[in-house]
């Protein structure tokens, strides 16, 4: 008896193991969101990595790359400062590679992130949450410079970051759409922008529109003693963005929610905000395909009710880092 | 008159007020106005060469205006300008 075909192609793929498998992440597109027929919005689903966020391919890049270097060999303890998803990211690989992890983490993150990060064996370290994640990059930093034995990917200025995009996620995007008008990413790090605008920009030149969305921290999370006390992402090279535009975590929460009421499509907040500027995007254009990332899935702020109650009852609405 | 929020690292340089409103046709303009009512902000806000400050975002509304015409960027009547440190971003 011949066994029928798979009527669902493509298939996720077949990969050696659980790092081999990221990446190869679903371009879903986004009817009731697109505003005019002639503009096409698509979400890159990074949500769907392993570990659910679009982290895991920044992890291993920079891992790999370090492994590459000979920077590092198992046993050797990884240090990184992050507000969540890099760490759970980076405890994967490292679980699944043999290096010892600690991350530095903002103590006003979602209790999920703990759990996640205690489950693949990660030792968290905390850091001042009115500093936001300028807190937990000082403090690790300090850390690096106190032992030897650290070795520090730092995401926030390692080209292996950009280049995870570079060489994957917007690879992806050109093998599934002919041309792209708009790329809409979250503003973190900038390894997304980066490296996704580099890649679309060689490809397609300079019609596509780079766009950046950035969280308006609240200003309980604005804790700085001076301006000085600023950080800017040394991979960020803002010649290469066209639009930056600011969201408040209430937007942001709202289009969470329009994303999975209208669109079936259970995100993070980032995503929720990220959505918001590519719906605003596709409204200023007249055709072409708008492309944006969700970053990650919603599972570690179930904790928050953001997905179940009103927005009013929230707690720590703007204390919280949500992304 | 343009509107212009103030984050708390820089409410100290003009009287603890949460925003304030100054004239100008440009978003340098705008600044420019704030300073000379509240000169403190001038070291924070500007280089010695007269442009932004690195770690001080300013933003027409929701844009970041150096990633539009920077100084040059034109303001309107009801406009808002925030003015943010550059922070880290979100959960990285």
């Amino acid at each position: 008896m011949s066994i029928p075909g798979t009527t669902n192609r493509p298939c996720g793929g077949r990969y050696s193991d659980i790092v081999d498998s990221i990446g190869n992440t679903p371009l879903v597109e986004l009817k009731r969101f697109s505003p005019k027929p002639g503009v096409r919005l698509w979400a890159k689903l990074e949500s769907r990595n392993p570990t659910g966020s679009v982290k895991d391919r920044v992890a291993r890049s920079m891992i790999e790359d370090a492994e590459e270097k000979g920077a590092i060999s198992p046993g050797q303890t990884i240090l990184e400062p992050t507000s969540g998803n890099t760490g759970i990211s980076l405890a994967m690989i490292c679980s699944h590679k043999g290096y010892p992890l600690k991350v530095v983490m903002p103590d006003n993150v979602t209790p999920e992130r703990t759990q996640l990060l205690q489950m693949y064996g990660a030792e968290i370290v905390y850091s001042d949450g009115t500093k936001g994640s300028n807190g937990a990059v000082e403090l690790a930093l300090e850390l690096a410079a106190s032992d030897a034995r650290y070795y520090m990917p730092y995401q926030y200025g390692n080209q292996a970051n950009p280049l995870a995009h570079y060489n994957g996620t917007a690879l992806e995007i050109l093998d599934e759409l002919d041309d792209v008008a708009a790329f809409v990413a979250g503003l973190g790090t900038g390894g997304t922008l980066m490296g996704n605008g580099r890649r679309l920009k060689e490809a397609l030149g300079d019609s596509v529109k780079i766009v950046a969305a950035e969280p308006m921290q609240g200003e309980p999370v604005q804790g700085l003693r001076s301006l000085d006390d600023g950080f800017i992402p040394p991979i960020i090279d803002l010649a290469l963005l066209d639009r930056k535009i600011l969201v408040t975590n209430r937007d942001a929460m709202v289009w969470t929610r329009k994303l999975l009421d209208e669109e079936g499509i259970f995100a993070g907040v980032s995503s929720g905000a990220i959505a918001r500027v590519a719906v605003r995007i596709a409204g200023e254009l007249d055709e072409g395909n708008v492309v944006f990332i969700v970053a990650d899935d919603g599972w570690k702020y179930l904790s928050s009710g953001l997905y179940t109650r009103p927005l009013e009852e929230i707690e720590n609405l703007e204390s919280t880092l949500w992304w | 008159m343009a509107t212009i929020k103030i984050p708390p690292v820089l409410r100290a340089s003009v009287g603890g007020e949460r925003e304030v409103s100054a004239p100008g046709a440009s978003v340098g303009e705008v600044l420019r106005g704030l300073v000379q009512a509240h000169p403190a902000t001038q070291t924070q806000l500007f280089g010695g060469d007269g442009e932004l400050n690195r770690y001080v975002n300013v933003y027409l509304n929701d844009e970041d205006v150096r990633v539009l015409d920077g100084l040059g960027t034109a303001v309107g009547e009801g406009d808002v300008l925030v003015i943010l440190p550059a922070m880290a971003g979100g959960r990285r």
